[in-house]
């Protein structure tokens, strides 16, 4: 995988980090690996920091709502954290709302949100 | 070509998705020169993003001209491509319209997010994009 | 050294400097566009001696009056002069005709020497004339152009001022928000909403957005549209977004208009959205002593 993005294991949590230079093949090797990763390391919860991110354009925003779908069939709860106020301001006028993806504010928010929905 | 009042500051080939992310940061760059706020420049370079990928993807490649305003500042963009041009363009940029694999809004939302927009195109002639948007 | 050749008019305004000054003042009074209601006579005429200065100093460093372009390089401290005087005389409050009035009042006591000097050689004293009126014209149409230049920032930095003083974020709970809305949302608005808002969020680490639009006067559909795109702004940013001060009357017309607000959180006032907003981020009220009795 390139460098723009990052995997790290966390407990059952994999972080992904995504880098500002990100290319979409960047993007395509995230989502075939993030599933793999996902079913190697039996990780119960994915959380997506994409705090770094200037630009998240239509490409981008439809992987970010497959990835969430395709980590729920494998049973771990997908996070997408930190989108900076200008780049959900553009995808609200760029129809992508992503509905089906959750959001936190911050890891630390998508950790306690994913440790609360297993223990209840 | 040129732009009247502006002054070019990049021309980026657009020929793989590596060139797609030089062209964002290329817009980027003008609008951190013009201190533009963040808002400002998100929804220009998103919409740089979504014409220059149109050009890799369906256009064969081509090529993005960038300039610089001072006033009012902002930043404009020519984009043309290589490819079999657009039969309807109204059709095109309808969101919801797609001939590949994207989900259509990248050309209705391009249009969207420029605060000015351009599409030139017929079919066997390449298709042309002129946006701008204001600092 | 100037170029002689370039004109008479440069020549006196040079040999000639402080009775030129003098002229050009009691030209002002005259003209009734001497502002000493908001100048005093010094800066007036500091600012009448430093134009005339970078003028000569324009003519020095190279510039031509016969082939004047104010763009040249060589003018770039008169353009600087009369971009601080046109500040200045804004920042007063001295409407735009008496801004092109101030330069254009130049014009007489350089006419006035022109036709001392040449007497009856008319030909040559027309073409001096009018050689340095389109000068004084040309610097005239460029101050009255800074002048626009300079209002319309003027009113945007208002206008930005306004918009944010009229959509406050404030701070109920921690981690709890609310932007009261008052009177209309059109797109401009609705758009500064948005980004003062989410901001907040950030700044704050807000968890709950409480959008109250008990003030505002009609919801039509675009304004639902607005405020269904806040929601879903709001969401992306990890936060969660409730409309309150939805009116039986608002309620209503929103369904006739058929707006699908989705799974947006709405209430019908900013209390009950307290409510569910103390929820959220996990606090419960409850009333002291007796019989504990709780308000949620």
């Amino acid at each position: 995988m390139s460098n723009a993005v990052g995997i790290y294991a966390v407990e059952d949590v994999l972080l992904v980090s995504i880098k500002d230079d990100i290319t979409d093949s960047d993007v395509i090797e995230l989502q075939d690996g993030l599933s793999e990763e996902v079913v190697r390391t039996g990780a119960r919860g994915v959380v997506i920091d994409i705090s770094a991110l200037d630009i998240v354009d239509t490409f981008v925003g439809r992987i970010f709502a497959q990835l969430s779908g395709v980590a729920k069939l494998l049973d771990a709860e997908t996070y997408i954290v930190g989108m900076r106020p200008a780049v959900a301001m553009t995808l609200v006028e760029l129809g992508m709302t992503l509905p089906e993806s959750n959001m936190a504010l911050s890891v630390s928010q998508a950790l306690r949100r994913i440790r609360a929905n297993r223990t209840r | 070509m040129t732009v009247p009042g502006g002054r070019l500051v990049a021309t980026v080939k657009l020929s793989t998705d590596r060139d797609v992310a030089r062209a964002r940061q290329a817009v980027s760059r003008a609008f951190d020169d013009l201190k533009a706020r963040a808002i400002r420049k998100t929804r220009f370079v998103t919409a740089v993003s979504e014409i220059a990928r149109n050009a890799v993807t369906h256009g064969r490649g081509g090529e993005m001209s960038i300039f610089v305003h001072d006033r009012p500042p902002g930043v404009s963009v020519i984009c043309s491509d290589n490819g079999p041009g657009i039969e309807n363009t109204e059709q095109a940029m309808s969101d919801g319209f797609s001939t590949g694999r994207s989900m259509g809004k990248g050309l209705g939302g391009a249009r969207r997010l420029a605060d000015t927009f351009e599409l030139v195109s017929s079919p066997g002639s390449g298709t042309v994009v002129r946006m701008s948007g204001t600092a | 050294m100037p170029n002689r050749s370039d004109g008479k008019g440069l020549e006196i305004i040079e040999d000639d400097f402080d009775a030129v000054v003098n002229d050009w003042i009691e030209m002002q009074k005259d003209e009734g566009i001497q502002r000493t209601d908001l100048f005093s006579e010094t800066e007036i005429h500091e600012q009448t001696r430093s134009f005339l200065r970078a003028f000569i100093h324009g003519i020095r460093a190279g510039g031509s009056v016969t082939d004047f372009s104010l763009e040249h390089k060589s003018w770039q401290e008169l353009r600087d002069v009369l971009d601080d005087i046109t500040r200045e005389r804004i920042g007063r409050g001295v409407p735009a005709g008496e801004m092109a009035g101030f330069v254009l009042a130049l014009k007489e006591p350089v006419f006035n020497r022109l036709r001392e000097h040449y007497g009856k050689k008319v030909d040559t004293m027309l073409d001096e004339i009018v050689k340095f009126g389109s000068v004084v014209d040309e610097l005239a149409l460029f101050t009255n152009q800074q002048f626009i230049i300079e209002r319309e920032q003027v009113i945007e930095r208002q206008r930005d001022e306004m918009l944010e003083l009229s959509t406050p974020v404030v701070e109920l709970w921690e981690r709890v928000l609310t932007i009261p809305l008052i009177g209309t949302l059109d797109s401009v608005r609705a758009q500064e909403v948005m980004e003062n808002l989410l901001e907040a969020i950030v700044r704050h680490r807000a968890e709950v957005a409480i959008v109250d639009i008990t003030g505002v006067q009609t919801v039509d559909t675009q304004v639902a549209q607005h405020l269904l795109r806040t929601a879903a702004a709001v969401r992306l940013m990890g936060a969660e977004c409730i409309i309150s001060g939805v009116s039986p009357k608002i309620a209503q017309t929103i369904v006739q208009l058929g707006v699908d607000v989705g799974d947006v959180t709405t209430r019908s006032s900013i209390r009950t959205a307290l409510v569910h907003a103390f929820e959220t981020v996990g606090y419960t009220i409850t009333r002291r002593g007796g019989e504990a009795e709780q308000f949620v």
